[in-house]
């Protein structure tokens, strides 16, 4: 399916379906980080049950360390 | 109180600005603000607050300032760096001349829980320009504890975030994150603009003279990140995030980072001019990607057992428990600057 993941046109493999199994596949695996879907922000407990549609609109943001 | 004809000159713009006016100006002018870490952000909303003219300012560092550090760090001079004068003295000095009614206070410490807990005794609000997620954790339960606001703020490359965290109100930094590991990604591995630093500084304190003014409702209540190379900006509602069961901020707070047992540990090595600093929890790094990452600062050797490197001057070993040893020197200080500076 496709999403916009940052802003940019993403097309995700096969058994991506939930944001965990985005994340698993992403740089992001393991990094601090926010996620929000279509707007909506979601906690990190519900990654593994929250299901992706074609055109979601996903941020990862990233909790940056540097100052 | 009212302002003095030569406040009411030195002010009229911020004066006449909507949400300062008089009010807030003499509001300004009784507040009292602490400011953590003199690097790029500690510079920049220290000498904002400074000139905006707020009545009281610590500001503590633990590093000197480098010829590296001209490129953002806007309090500092080369006669500074010639100097090697720690900051939090070098910005003092810059910062009074700046503005003279303000009474500035510069620390040098590597400040740990108890006297970051001293410093924060009176102060309004606390700003985050500090260069660690520990410190950072430290921060927020100093801050659910005093009830006391802080404004989380970081950058790194061209990109930023900040968050306003309002005791009692709004979700704190432990009910987002709670991973603590170093990731590498630091103004020293992944370079900075200076504008990635002028932006987040200009978050930060515009919710700073907010706050100090008055105008609490006009507080963003957003986490606001943002990447100015990448024209990307976003702005995240956090309420729904707020953890009942949060260990800071919660119903039961039990404030973890304000106990030794869930912070790293510094410690010299006797009689070897070593310093081992071990991360509060194991954790399992992947030393292939690290060997990656340190492999711009120069040759890193690896094994399966550790990786070892040479940064300025010091060698640097670096095991999969996380666990970095640091040669050349017994001065934890120093030991833990560079830490920060490579490992996050
Ligand atoms: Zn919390």
């Amino acid at each position: 399916m496709q999403v916009q993941l940052n802003g940019k046109t993403t097309l995700l493999s096969e058994h991506c379906i939930t944001i965990a199994d985005v994340l698993a596949e992403s740089p992001w695996s393991g990094r601090r980080i926010l996620v929000e879907i279509n707007g909506e922000v979601v906690p990190r407990e519900a990654y593994g049950r929250t299901s992706l549609s074609e055109g979601d609109q996903i941020e990862f943001v990233h909790f940056v360390g540097g100052g | 109180m009212a302002l003095t004809a030569a406040e009411q000159e030195r002010y009229s713009r911020q004066v006449r600005f909507h949400g300062i006016g008089s009010e807030g100006q003499d509001r300004l002018a009784r507040s009292s603000v602490l400011v953590l870490g003199a690097g790029a952000l500690g510079s920049a909303i220290a000498e904002t607050l400074v000139r905006a003219g707020v009545g009281r300012i610590r500001i503590v560092d633990r590093d000197y300032v480098e010829w590296s550090n001209l490129q953002r760090q806007n309090l500092y001079s080369e006669t500074d760096a010639e100097q090697r004068l720690p900051k939090a003295i070098a910005a003092a000095q810059r910062l009074r001349s700046v503005n003279s009614s303000v009474t500035v206070e510069g620390i040098v410490a590597d400040a740990a829980a108890e006297e970051i807990g001293e410093y924060t005794v009176g102060v309004d609000l606390i700003l985050d320009a500090s260069d660690n997620f520990e410190i950072r954790m430290i921060i927020n339960d100093i801050s659910a504890k005093a009830g006391i606001p802080w404004i989380y703020g970081a950058c790194t490359g061209s990109s930023g975030i900040s968050m306003t965290v309002l005791p009692g109100e709004s979700a704190c930094l432990h009910c987002l994150i709670d991973e603590l590991h170093a990731e590498g990604d630091t103004c020293d591995t992944v370079g900075i603009i200076q504008p990635a630093v002028q932006m987040t500084a200009a978050y930060q304190t515009t919710e700073a003279l907010k706050w100090l003014a008055g105008q609490k409702d006009s507080l963003r209540g957003t986490l606001v990140s943002f990447d100015l190379w990448e024209n990307r900006h976003v702005s995240v509602a956090t309420e729904q995030l707020k953890r009942a069961d949060c260990p800071s901020c919660g119903e039961k707070p039990v404030y973890p980072f304000l106990s030794a047992t869930n912070l790293s540990k510094t410690a010299v090595l006797c009689g070897r001019d070593t310093v081992q600093i071990r991360p509060a929890r194991a954790v399992l790094l992947n030393l292939e990607l690290w060997e990656e990452l340190l492999a711009v600062h120069g040759e890193v050797r690896r094994n399966p057992y550790m990786l070892s490197l040479e940064l300025e001057k010091h060698r640097i070993a670096l095991f999969p428990d996380g666990r970095v040893l640091i040669h050349g020197t017994s001065d934890t200080a120093v030991a833990r600057t560079l830490y920060h500076r490579y490992f996050g």
